[in-house]
């Protein structure tokens, strides 16, 4: 019967942690639809990426306010998570504050105390964060692909951190032998008195409630990640090592319009030839993008990394006079096609079965991918690599070269090149002529 | 003012059995746009008096294919870059200088994995060698004290990281530069990228050069600087808009230059 609190906790622990897994598994297999690029270049470049863009947070800290408190809230959540190792332990062997008994009572205290500072520093910067989301309602959080879920989703996320650094609190506030202590309650001593009169019992049993509640509200909140656009406290470390590095002008060079190019070219070529013994299984293939299929896994990555802050939004000169297109609704229609694809997958013993829907339609307009001016602004804005820009100019490629489906004015454009050498109808032997005019 | 321009073709240099130091891409903007070709003369003629030894594809240029590529046509791109490539190999190119941040970008970071491998430079960074290797001498005066403010081509800036050659060229003017709110990796396109300079743009409730220009406005310029053909038409149209092009004009920083050395 004294074991039953072990084993009740083992339990819990691992159906969180399984529950987890599987999702993660599940992530992977959904990124890993994305076609195949090769990033395997320049680790010392990427690695350092990753420690100054994710890790060192430079990125976030362009906007003041919103990074300096995103700053309290990431390196709070971190070192406070030192406890849940503690918390893991008492859980599964029964011991209580382990840490007390392997460690000097001052430097225990140095730890906890450290922690409840950082607890409440992360209590006062996410009740900012509501209050900006909800009461100053900051207009980057309220934009039109803002409703419904995403706009929950970003309380959500918010009240879990408020619950679980209060219970954190509470926990500490609660535990007598802890306050006796007097070493590290830096600030659960002042939520102390406030439980001040009650029963021992009653105040062992909130503190083990507390507790209780504070590690399975971990879990819940770790398993919370995958459906929410929370995941990206892990995905922000593989999206910036894996994100751009060549000048962000350069788009790709399409590989495959490369060879037709070649040969088309090539006055030696014989159109009529047979393909190459080799060539004869390989799918034609399709240029750009109608689907999250066609896209790189980075592309998907970047989908899943994004949480939503609207930076890239509110700095898109597209968005900001008015147009549809959102980088973010690229970033959020991406993944929300790619989760739909995951279940179809999931529901059809793991094979896709086309269900007549594709990202370019059915989420993202015509209208949204030709209104970017491809000036890079989102890709700058984002604090965290993520390239809206790269699908954008995929899906125009899809419509130009699969469906010839470009705006009109454009069509006239390119023909003109085609036949002239420049996107206006001007003659090809008059380039010279500014030299001789005033 | 119209003096003859000295501008030698690939082509002549070649029958001499010349070869220039650097090749002039004007790009198609400044070859047949009334506005941008007055931006080519004023770079040529501070190639001419800087003795710099250049070259112009002339009547071989053609488009580079970066409006085609933006607009999601990789193979009329890829023809064009080919076509140009062949051209520029076989005149055994390996230094490119442009007025146009679009021609600069997309023959310096997309023409290499097609075979152009050149050294290529916005026309900002070839002024700023010329003065700092004293080639070019510039004579305050002309913009003594005046308020210009400069527009951050996007394809410059933010796409290849290119904030300083611009800022550094003007402030040999000896002019009082104001920076818009919005400048240099924040700074707001003009709305011309993007092959959005050949089209209309989606429904919206404003124009973006619009915008851009009041971003300018509140440094209350007399100068508004750009330094890439589409910029400069997209500025100009948003101060023609707000009315104010009797107080303000809008310049390229070769025109600053050859106006301040009196070209």
């Amino acid at each position: 019967m004294t074991y039953l609190p072990n084993i009740v906790f083992a339990i819990i622990l691992f159906c969180g942690i399984g529950y987890f897994a599987k999702n993660v598994k599940k992530l992977f297999r959904n990124i890993n639809l994305g076609q195949d690029v090769d990033v395997s270049d320049n680790k010392p470049e990427r690695w350092k990426n990753m420690a100054r863009i994710a890790l060192g947070q430079s990125k976030m800290v362009r906007r003041p306010v919103s990074g300096f408190l995103h700053v309290v809230v990431y390196v709070g959540f971190v070192i406070i998570n030192i406890e849940v190792l503690e918390i893991i332990i008492d859980g599964l062997f029964g011991t209580h504050r382990i840490g007390l008994s392997v460690l000097p009572t001052s430097v225990y205290g140095f730890l906890i105390g450290t922690f409840e500072v950082l607890a409440c520093l992360v209590f006062v910067s996410v009740i900012v964060f509501w209050i900006r989301r909800n009461v100053i309602k900051i207009q980057r959080f309220w934009k039109s692909e803002m409703t419904s879920w995403p706009k929950s989703d970003g309380n959500i996320i918010l009240y879990f951190e408020m619950v679980l650094m209060s219970l954190f609190l509470i926990m500490n506030a609660t535990d007598l032998h802890f306050q006796g202590l007097n070493s590290g309650n830096v600030i659960s001593q002042y939520i102390a008195p406030m439980f001040s009169g009650l029963p021992e019992t009653t105040l062992h049993f909130i503190e083990r409630s507390a507790w209780w509640i504070h590690i399975v509200g971990i879990l819940i909140f770790l398993n919370y990640l995958y459906f929410s656009k929370h995941l990206h406290i892990l995905l922000a470390f593989p999206n910036t090592f894996y994100g751009k590095l060549t000048p962000k002008g350069q788009f790709n060079n399409l590989e495959s319009v490369t060879n037709e190019v070649k040969l088309m070219m090539d006055p030696n070529a014989d159109p009529f030839a047979a393909p190459a013994e080799g060539d004869v299984d390989e799918v034609p293939a399709k240029f750009g993008a109608s689907d999250v299929q066609d896209l790189s896994w980075v592309s998907l990555l970047n989908a899943y990394t994004c949480t939503e802050c609207g930076r890239c939004t509110s700095e898109c000169p597209a968005n900001l006079t008015g147009k549809k297109l959102s980088p973010r609704k690229i970033m959020m229609d991406t993944r929300d096609r790619l989760e739909e694809v995951g279940k179809n997958i999931d529901a059809n013993n793991g094979e896709f079965k086309d269900d007549g829907k594709q990202l370019l339609g059915d989420y993202i307009t015509n209208e949204e991918i030709w209104a970017c001016t491809s000036c890079n602004a989102c890709v700058e804005a984002c604090p965290v690599s993520i390239d809206p820009l790269s699908i954008i100019i995929e899906m125009r490629r899809y419509l130009v070269m699969e469906q010839s489906a470009a705006p009109t004015e454009l069509n006239n454009m390119m023909t003109n090149i085609e036949n002239n050498g420049a996107p206006w109808p001007y003659n090809q032997m008059d380039r010279l002529n500014w030299k001789d005019e005033k | 003012m119209s003096e003859q321009l000295n501008v030698p073709t690939m082509e002549e240099l070649m029958a001499q059995g010349k070869q220039p130091d650097i090749l002039f891409w004007v790009g198609s903007a400044g070859s047949y746009d009334d506005r941008a070709k007055k931006i080519t003369r004023a770079f040529v003629k501070i190639l001419n008096k800087a003795n710099v030894n250049f070259a112009v594809l002339g009547t071989e240029e053609t488009c580079t294919g970066d409006v085609a590529k933006r607009a999601g046509n990789e193979f009329l791109f890829q023809m064009q870059a080919m076509m140009n490539i062949e051209v520029l190999n076989a005149y055994e190119v390996k230094r490119i200088v442009t007025c146009d941040p679009h021609s600069f970008n997309c023959l310096k970071n997309e023409y290499p994995s097609l075979g152009g491998n050149y050294d290529v430079l916005h026309h900002t960074q070839f002024i700023k060698e010329l003065i700092e290797s004293k080639k070019l001498e510039i004579k305050d005066g002309v913009f003594n004290g005046k308020r210009i403010t400069f527009h951050d081509p996007c394809y410059l800036g933010r796409a290849n990281s290119e904030y300083d050659a611009p800022r550094d060229v003007l402030a040999t003017l000896n002019a009082n530069l104001l920076e818009m709110k919005r400048s240099k990796s924040t700074a707001l396109c003009c709305g011309a990228g993007g092959a959005q300079m050949f089209k209309d743009a989606e429904k919206g409730d404003k124009e973006i050069n619009e915008l851009r220009t009041e971003d300018a406005l509140k440094t209350n310029p007399e100068i508004i600087a750009t330094a890439c053909p589409y910029c400069m038409t997209m500025m100009s149209d948003g101060v023609k808009v707000k009315e104010k092009e009797s107080e303000i004009t809008v310049l390229d920083i070769a025109e600053l230059i050859a106006q301040s050395q009196g070209l």
